[in-house]
């Protein structure tokens, strides 16, 4: 009997000990997301506890004896209330700087980042680097080094999110969002699609694949790789017969595109806007919304023609075009 | 806990009292009824037949997830019943649950009132209640949705291929019932108040309820609206969501996120009225900072319209938007920490006696902290952008909308069964019955705290295997959380035939409701009451009369 409630109890504790309580934390945020998380524990447990106790010693020491019992008649307190008030407050308001300027750290990517692009789509992620390399639902980036993920959908609303570098974002059809990371250990992490996306939502998971700069200068140079981004947006540049107008030289009847990325530029309307990808993909799929004064609204929309993919390629392009300043800054 | 049952067979001394529930016999002396003691139980027995839907929907949704693989649905199948079970029990039980119930039951009772101010038009509300539940029960039958029960576009729009329409249509027509409810409450609370209930000597029940109604009248519109809208850009493509055409599929959130922020506090709210009541009674005590109770129901009520940004936090909002629905999101927590501190201190030198009501309520007050506490995690901006999307999302809700709002209702259907039905029901399997949901509820919901902190997403069909252990235990505790619903449903069905006579007040209670015969006359008082004292003075007799 003693040996089998010996064997009942270890075998829980095999299935208590199997139960992880902290995710994998592998990237430059994730221990300080986590020192938040666990200080909001111990609040939690810390007020849970104390309420949980303060009424098991009212239920007991002032539990009914007589039914005849008259209760003290209590009408409340002021500074009670004042007290209750605002210690919550207090501490709320302490969680919220903590939390905000942590948030705040953590949205900013390093401008040293090396940028790679993420496309959702039903129910998978597309992956490519600037390089070249194209992935599916598998990304490569090196160790140490902060990546920047610029992401669109094809369809409806993905999120992307890897667990283990406490990173999250939606990923929207129409716009680009954007995340940063610095993976700080080498390893394989899933990515989870973290908005829900249709029948095979769950499916739409992968990995990413942390390495030593070694392996993965290897890994991007390795194989038979195809041209990089850019060299892809420029056939299409040319395919699409964007450069019949934006010549190089200015003359053409659109703007030269060469040394634009990242400029600001005074639009029709009278909005400054910078250059940046945003306004590369809206100049594509819906030109006459950003005017350039001195250029006429004769370009045609290129929506239904580009896939998202072939967007980036051509602001890749774009930006391979910038000043050779502005080039080693966005790498 | 249903309707249309027979009247209960009266004992010897009590059969020549005419109440409400012999006063006429048959199916059209209640279906069209205006006493809204008969509408209270009409929605009681519809939104009990919605709670099981909703119930067996989550009891399938466990069963498959005790493997990593699925164990019976294909993922369709699975997205259709986490939807069905959302909706359904969102829209069409947790939302009339406290107010269609006990609130129409209660409102007039509480404050010394023949009836609501509109009869008709409140035995109309059930009736656009019960045309939206077929719309979305036709749907379920005619294939089910698979949007998740937030309609997010453009999948729902553009994307989905399920009865989008049926179920958007169904959730827009219930809308106006929730309007007509809350405008029938507002009225009755203004203008029908028995002489002498002053504002402030009103049960904090009527405030709460009174909050909740605000909230009804103006923010189901904006979701009515929302829901047209989805219909309209899904059937004529107008280019509202869709940014193929010049949409803004975050629109869509905003909107929706308007009314069902709030929308958490319509189901919430009601709840902490009952608590109040459930509190006060069983300690024998007045209520700790009455007032401070009461302004912390409107304080919820008028804040939870400002803080629906903090759903969207990781949609690619603005940092700066984040900043200020974050402060407000902790701003809302106050008032609630608040109401939980002075129903601690009402305790206090108390005569606290343990019967099931009273269970329920202490369950509730531990329950809701735990909740209300892992609200800071979701609006804490660094924390919130791990967890936002995860089970720690689920676990978070259900411990307020579950272990809150629906412990709340139990325990109110308790407290008010013998003045619904005039009849007791075995005290002892009540009691068992709450620990046993208690149990249950903590050993389902507490393992999805840790399964988001890990990284599971919510609405995953299928899932890593390292998830399963805590998986597996969350299917264990929903096995014994719905033994637990069932245990309730079975005594109070037998005590409508069975159970002794209550008499007029069975808890000693105060408040005006417990001064009428069980079940009450189809007036609800013989003469109109007089109030000279405030709500809760147990200190000045042991119960029975206060006016």
């Amino acid at each position: 009997m003693a040996s089998l409630l010996h064997s009942g109890f270890s075998c829980v504790a095999t299935v208590l000990t199997a139960i992880p309580v902290r995710p994998t934390a592998a990237s430059t945020i994730a221990d300080d997301v986590d020192k938040l998380h666990f200080t909001l524990t111990g609040i939690t447990f810390f007020f849970t506890g104390i309420i949980f106790a303060t009424i098991l010693y009212f239920m007991i020491k002032y539990r009914r004896r007589s039914d005849n019992e008259r209760p003290a008649d209590i009408e409340g307190s002021l500074p009670l209330e004042i007290a209750w008030t605002l210690i919550p407050a207090l501490i709320c308001a302490v969680i919220f700087v903590w939390a905000s300027s942590l948030y705040f750290r953590n949205s900013r990517p390093p401008v040293a980042s090396t940028e790679i692009f993420v496309i959702g789509k039903q129910w998978m992620w597309h992956l490519q680097h600037p390089e070249g390399p194209r992935e599916i639902n598998e990304l490569h980036v090196p160790v140490n080094v902060p990546i920047k993920l610029t992401m669109t959908s094809e369809d409806v609303i993905h999120d992307f999110y890897v667990p283990a570098f406490r990173v999250k974002k939606d990923v929207l059809p129409g716009r680009y969002t954007s995340i940063w990371f610095q993976a700080t250990k080498t390893g394989t992490y899933h990515i989870f699609c973290g908005q829900y996306c249709g029948a095979d939502h769950a499916e739409m998971i992968g990995w990413v694949f942390v390495m030593t700069p070694t392996d993965y200068a290897a890994w991007i140079s390795g194989g038979s790789r195809n041209e990089s981004m850019a060299q892809v947006g420029e056939r299409l540049f040319a395919k699409l017969g964007c450069d019949t107008c934006h010549l190089p030289d200015g003359s053409g009847r659109g703007p030269s595109l060469a040394g634009l990325y990242g400029k600001p530029e005074k639009l029709r309307s009278g909005e400054t806007r910078p250059v940046d990808e945003a306004l590369i993909r809206q100049a594509i799929v819906n030109p006459n919304s950003i005017l350039l004064p001195k250029y006429p609204p004769i370009m045609p929309t290129f929506q239904g023609q580009v896939n998202e993919e072939q967007v980036l390629q051509l602001i890749a392009y774009v930006k391979s075009i910038g000043t050779e300043e502005r080039q080693t800054n966005s790498k | 806990m249903s309707t249309l049952v027979a009247p209960v067979q009266e004992s010897p001394s009590e059969s020549s009292r005419v109440h409400y529930l012999n006063v006429s016999y048959g199916i059209k002396s209640w279906l069209f009824t205006t006493d809204h003691k008969r509408i209270a139980l009409l929605y009681l027995g519809s939104i009990t037949f919605m709670f099981l839907v909703g119930g067996i929907a989550a009891t399938l949704m466990r069963l498959h997830l005790i493997e990593p693989q699925g164990t019976l649905f294909e993922p369709g199948t699975y997205n259709k019943l986490f939807t069905i079970h959302g909706i359904v029990m969102v829209f069409f039980f947790l939302v009339p649950s406290i107010p269609a119930t006990l609130g129409n039951f209660l409102v007039p009772m509480m404050i010394g009132a023949r009836d609501l101010a509109f009869p008709k038009l409140n035995l109309l509300s059930w009736y656009v209640y019960i045309v939206g539940s077929l719309f979305t029960l036709y749907a379920i039958i005619a294939g089910g949705v698979d949007t998740g029960w937030t309609f997010y576009t453009p999948y729902s729009s553009n994307y989905a291929h399920s009865e989008v329409i049926a179920v958007a249509l169904g959730v827009f027509i219930t809308g106006f019932s929730s309007i007509l409810t809350g405008l029938n409450f507002i009225v009755t609370i203004h203008k029908m108040r028995a002489p002498g209930l002053t504002w402030f000597r009103l049960p904090l029940f009527i405030w709460a309820i009174y909050a909740t109604s605000i909230i009804f009248i103006l923010g189901t519109p904006v979701i009515a609206i929302t829901l047209f809208l989805l219909g309209l850009e899904r059937l004529l493509h107008i280019g509202i969501f869709d940014p193929a055409i010049g949409g803004d599929p975050l629109l869509f959130q905003h909107l929706f996120w308007f009314y069902s922020h709030p929308a958490v506090y319509i189901m919430i709210l009601p709840g902490m009225g009952v608590i109040s009541e459930l509190v006060t009674c069983f300690a024998r005590k007045r209520i700790f900072g009455y007032s401070f109770v009461a302004f912390s129901s409107m304080a919820i009520a008028v804040i939870s319209f400002l803080v629906w940004g903090h759903h969207m936090f990781v949609t690619g909002q603005s940092i700066y938007a984040g900043l200020i629905f974050s402060v407000l999101s902790f701003l809302v927590a106050i008032p609630s920490a608040v109401k939980v501190f002075n129903w601690t201190a009402t305790l206090y030198k108390g005569s606290i006696s343990y019967q099931a009501p009273m269970l329920y309520a202490l369950g509730f007050i531990g329950l809701f902290t735990m909740g209300g506490l892992t609200g800071l995690f979701l609006a804490s901006l660094a924390t919130d952008v791990h967890l936002n999307g995860t089970y720690f999302i689920v676990a978070h809700f259900h411990y307020i909308m579950v272990g809150g709002a629906v412990m709340a209702y139990l325990g109110g259907i308790h407290f008010w069964w013998p003045k619904l039905t005039g009849r007791l029901y075995p005290d002892g399997w009540a009691r068992f019955g709450a620990l046993v949901i208690f149990v249950g509820f903590n050993l389902t919901f507490f393992p999805q705290f840790m399964l988001g902190y890990l990284g599971m997403p919510r609405r995953y069909a299928v899932y890593p295997a390292e998830f399963q252990v805590l998986n597996v235990m969350s299917s264990a505790g929903a096995s014994i959380l719905g033994i637990g619903y069932l245990i309730p449903l079975i005594y109070l069905f037998w005590s409508m035939r069975y159970g002794p006579p209550a008499g007029p007040n069975p808890w000693r209670a105060k408040g005006l409701e417990w001064e009428t015969p069980s079940p009450p006359p189809t007036e609800n008082f013989e003469e109109i009451p007089v109030v000279t004292e405030d709500a809760y003075n147990y200190a000045r007799s042991d119960g029975g009369t206060r006016g």
